[in-house]
């Protein structure tokens, strides 16, 4: 479905991307681990449009879209929640999940999809006439990952979303991701909680200084000695 | 009792006026946060464009209005895409200000050129006519403006808050790289904001034209009130812009009368810093930046 061959990506003189390539198949969920700089958050910038690729290829069913604009990569099916939530602090909850199905394809099914997510997060329900700026950490990052359902994508990438959240948030956060696979929804997703990710992926690859240095399945990874000394502290 | 009525009655109508140059100024700033430096210009333009129209087509100013209105936002289009955003990504945000700055430029020397430095009146039956309301009176060229500020300040917030371009512009100005993620192209956002603000100054040019006399600097004399009023009601604030606008006109008119004419700039300006002082983000300024 996604693939990315020998990809270089970074910000100005600075290389952060040194030619990684991945795969994630339909219906999968693949995450990327690594520690704070390793690349993953670039890996996802680079696949949404948001990062140009100076090297390499990013292809999507088939299609090239390393080079396309971040609304043209949307409109292919990929969406990205962002790390930090980056809701729209001054609009409505519904304001911010109808911004969520913006493209053409999104909004003709919008009202259906609204239900649909409504009913994935009912808590959401009764902060809809809210702004999304006034909620408690946990509830922007259930509006932001609601936000990105909308568009219905046939990609969801995650950046960090249990970052900044306390732990029974962090728990909540995982069983809505595991529930969105679940619908066949493929996930690509980057996680500082390496443990809990690597639980629930199919596949994950491990990048360390802009590279990819290993790559299994996530119950494999989860075993290995170098996975559990570097990243579990095991 | 009835001179104050009759000054506040002018203080409102020329906070009209001030009102409908200011909202596409503020509608600018709040969505592309650019100060256009060029909105006076822009204004100019479009009191030639309806001077054209009524003195040599013999039409009425009000009849030019979507002509005018249509012309401008053309220009504010064309300038976005091959003015500003090739700018977009430039190493300093400033150059974008700069280029603002060098089109005000061109454009007052095109029309020095063009037009010679004479003051020219834009013929309009009946506007310039008082109507009376028992013992007070107004013109109907000012009511009309104010009329229409009110009109544009409406249906611009129906159009950002009930829209779904609306929603994407308001989007964009909260949080850009967010609207990006949502499939919104950013730069379409800007180039339609920016035909939006200078359609809404072309429609200030119109209503303007018949009470004014038009000339190469005229957008100057009016642009500075209009960054005043706009930084008054809190930068990027539709309904701030109008209530500060209000409140200059009614300072103008009340101090001119009461202090003297010629210091009547001096009370605007010294209220102006009082206000910056006590509430620096102006009366309807949100107190910080969205990104």
């Amino acid at each position: 479905m996604l693939t990315l061959h020998e990809v270089q990506a970074g910000y100005g003189r600075t290389t952060i991307l040194h030619g990684i390539s991945a795969e994630v198949r339909a219906g999968e969920v693949v995450t990327i681990v690594g520690a704070n700089g390793a690349g993953k958050t670039t890996t996802l910038r680079s696949i949404a449009g948001l990062v140009r690729p100076t090297a390499g290829r990013i292809t999507f069913e088939g299609e090239e879209i390393g080079r396309m604009q971040p609304h043209e990569v949307v409109a292919r099916g990929i969406t990205l929640i962002p790390e930090g939530r980056q809701l729209f602090p001054f609009m409505s909850v519904r304001d911010n999940l109808r911004m969520g199905a913006y493209t053409p394809a999104a909004r003709a099914r919008m009202q259906e999809t609204l239900e649909e997510v409504l009913d994935l997060f009912p808590r959401l329900r009764e902060r809809l006439d809210q702004y999304g700026g006034s909620l408690s950490g946990g509830e922007q990052q259930m509006v932001a990952i609601a936000r990105g359902l909308m568009a219905r994508p046939k990609l969801l990438m995650f950046d960090e979303p249990s970052l900044g959240l306390a732990p029974i948030i962090v728990r909540q956060v995982f069983d809505v991701v595991e529930r969105i696979a679940s619908t066949g929804v493929t996930v690509l997703i980057v996680e500082q909680n390496v443990f809990r990710t690597l639980s629930i992926a199919d596949r994950g690859y491990v990048l360390e200084n802009g590279a990819i240095v290993m790559s299994d399945t996530g119950a494999a990874l989860l075993r290995d000695d170098h996975v559990r000394r570097a990243y579990l502290g095991i | 009792m009835q001179t104050f009525l009759q000054l506040v009655i002018n203080g409102l109508m020329l906070g009209g006026l001030f009102a409908i140059i200011s909202i596409g100024l503020t509608l600018i700033f709040g969505i592309i946060r650019l100060v256009n430096f060029a909105h006076g210009e822009l204004l100019m333009v479009g009191m030639y464009l309806t001077w054209i129209g009524t003195s040599q087509l013999g039409l009425h100013p009000y009849v030019l209005a979507p002509p005018v209105v249509l012309v401008l936002f053309v220009i504010g289009v064309l300038i976005q895409r091959f003015i500003l955003q090739p700018l977009l990504d430039a190493r300093d945000a400033h150059v974008q200000i700069f280029a603002t700055v060098g089109l005000s430029t061109a454009l007052i020397n095109l029309a020095l050129l063009v037009f010679g430095a004479d003051l020219y009146a834009t013929p309009a039956p009946g506007v310039r006519e008082a109507i009376h309301f028992g013992p007070f009176r107004v013109l109907i060229g000012q009511l009309v403006m104010f009329g229409c500020g009110i009109a544009v300040v409406v249906a611009l917030h129906l159009f950002l808050e009930r829209s779904y371009l609306g929603r994407a512009i308001r989007a964009t100005a909260q949080h850009r790289a967010a609207a990006q993620l949502m499939g919104v192209d950013v730069r379409r956002i800007y180039i339609v904001t920016f035909g939006i603000g200078a359609a809404c100054v072309g429609l200030a040019a119109v209503l303007v034209a018949p009470l004014y006399p038009t000339s190469p600097t005229v957008g100057t004399y009016f642009v500075l009130t209009a960054f005043v009023v706009v930084v008054l009601g809190g930068m990027g604030s539709l309904h701030g812009a109008f209530v500060g606008a209000l409140l200059i006109g009614l300072v103008d008119s009340l101090s001119a009368y009461y202090i003297a004419p010629d210091l009547k700039e001096v009370v605007i300006f010294g209220l102006f810093l009082l206000v910056l002082l006590v509430r620096p983000t102006g009366l309807f300024g949100l107190g910080r930046g969205s990104e």
